[in-house]
């Protein structure tokens, strides 16, 4: 479904990102994990077009994404839910939805927002609240509720468990799995291995913009190298 | 009465600064940026209108619409070219690019329309005299006024209800964020400058109904004043633009009226740096609160 094949990308002078290539196939869960500044956020804005590679090339469905403006990625089936969630603070829960469906006809938003808010009946008691006013779980929902809004045929989550309290990763992988359960394929970007890997078919290490090592989810798991360097074990 | 006629007339003139300073706020709701040149297309709205109803005989509602339009090419052109470029520049080169852009403006029109300033012929003449002849309101006051308030109810709507209106609030917010959901953020910063500058160009035919004298600086003035306005009310905030707008011209009319003609313009800007100091993010600047 996505194909990323050999990306470099630089900020400035400083290489983040260094001939990474890997695969997301219908239906998967797929993480790529490593520590802070593996680059593993610089890949999905790469492949949302936020940023751009030097060589290499992206795939999505078949059709080539490098060169795509950002804008035009969401209409063709992919959705990124952004590190730090990045929901419109001083919009209200429901109008933050509806920009999630910006690309769709507006006759689908109305649906759309049942949708989500039958996955996320909090939301809906929230609906008229500005978002700014929601605690951090809650905008991780709205986050991923508007994301959910476009339809998207690949759901790209960057560290959805940032800054959240135990209970709520918990809630918040509970609806990731869900979501795999109901068809949707996702690209999970973790710095919470643990978490990650246990959602997750497969799963990418990543180490100072290089992957390093592949393998099924439970592989992972339980791989010396793995254990060491990221569950502390 | 007096008093009376004194407030009507800077609420007119307050009515001006709204709407020019709603350009001013929208531009850098969006663009984080202080657009100096608004002011400046406000008097090539002036001159347009100008030469269609003097030099072509236009009606005064053709000649709006012209000036309209003009002005409304005219300021997404000067986005395009200086200042899309400039997109990842820092706000300093981009404030001096502005600048540049005011002056290419005025010099323009000095070279085409000359030194000497031309006289307006106000859209509407005459005045509405109430208790008796006691209070005089001109025409043109009342419907400065009132172009004023359609203005803001309009952009209110505009941005609370439409697609468009609430995509340029989510651009004004997270630009990185507006794109994922697929909002072309290049265009819509286009949109605002459209808008900015049309509005700018029905500034211009009231300012120059009112004060009928028009020459290549005749915008710079207001213009600095709405900019005043928009940080006054709080820079960003449509509502904001609009209080800013009506009490500013109110003091300075009744500066003017009751205090001194010349410390006018003085009083206004002391009373800005009082508020900055008071409520540095102006009267309706917000506060957000955000949770992480």
């Amino acid at each position: 479904m996505l194909k990323v094949n050999n990306i470099n990308v630089y900020y400035g002078s400083i290489h983040a990102v260094k001939d990474v290539s890997f695969e997301v196939h219908q239906g998967e869960v797929v993480t790529l994990i490593g520590a802070n500044g593996a680059g593993k956020s610089t890949i999905l804005q790469t492949v949302s077009g936020l940023l751009r590679s030097k060589t290499g090339s992206i795939e999505f469905l078949g059709e080539q994404l490098d060169g795509v403006p950002a804008h035009k990625v969401v209409n063709k089936g992919l959705a990124h839910v952004p590190e730090g969630r990045r929901v419109f603070l001083q919009m209200t829960v429901e109008e933050n939805l509806e920009m999630g469906a910006y690309t769709r006809p507006s006759i689908e938003i109305a649906d759309g927002i049942a949708d989500v808010y039958e996955r996320f009946p909090r939301l809906k008691e929230r609906r008229k609240q500005i978002a700014g006013t929601l605690s951090g779980g809650e905008q991780q929902m709205l986050a991923m509720g508007r994301a959910l809004m476009s339809k998207p045929q690949l759901l790209m989550l960057d560290e959805p468990s940032m800054g959240l309290a135990p209970l709520l990763i918990e809630q918040i992988f509970a609806i990731i799995k869900e979501l795999h359960e109901a068809g949707t394929t996702i690209l999970l970007v973790e710095q919470n291995a643990q978490m990650a890997l246990s959602v997750a078919d497969r799963g990418y290490v990543l180490e100072t913009g290089r992957i390093v090592t592949t393998g099924a989810g439970a592989e992972l798991l339980n791989d010396d190298a793995v254990k060491k360097a990221y569950l502390g074990a | 009465m007096e008093f009376l006629s004194y407030l009507i007339s800077g609420i007119s003139l307050g009515s001006v600064y709204a709407i020019i300073a709603l350009g001013y706020t929208m531009v850098y709701g969006i663009a984080k940026m202080l657009n100096f040149a608004h002011g400046d297309v406000i008097m090539v709205g002036g001159y347009i209108s100008f030469c269609a109803m003097s030099y072509l005989d236009l009606p005064w509602p053709i000649a709006v619409l012209l000036a309209m339009l003009v002005c409304t090419v005219l300021g997404v052109v000067i986005e395009g070219l200086a200042y899309k470029p400039l997109r990842q520049a820092t706000s300093l080169a981009v404030l001096i690019t502005a600048i540049g852009v005011s002056y290419f403006l005025q010099n323009a029109a000095l070279l085409i329309f000359g030194a000497t300033p031309k006289v307006y012929t106000p859209i509407i003449s005459g005045t509405l005299k109430l208790f008796g002849g006691q209070l005089s309101i001109s025409y043109v006051s009342l419907v400065t006024i009132a172009a004023c308030i359609v203005i803001m109810i309009a952009l209110t709507l505009f941005t609370d209800k439409t697609k468009m209106g609430k995509a340029m609030r989510a651009c004004s917010e997270d630009k990185g964020a507006a794109q994922l959901m697929g909002i072309n953020v290049n265009g819509t910063i286009s949109l605002t400058f459209a808008i900015g500058s049309a509005l700018a160009a029905v500034a211009g035919v009231l300012l120059c109904s009112s004060y009928p004298t028009l020459m290549n600086t005749t915008g710079s003035m207001p213009g600095i004043k709405a900019f005043t306005a928009a940080v006054f009310g709080g820079i960003g905030s449509i509502p904001g633009a609009f209080l800013g707008g009506i009490l500013l011209g109110i003091i300075e009319s009744l500066a003017k009226a009751y205090i001194s003609t010349q410390l006018a313009n003085s009083i206004v800007f002391g009373v800005l740096i009082v508020i900055l100091l008071v409520r540095p993010a102006g009267l309706l600047g917000k506060y957000v609160p955000e949770k992480v």
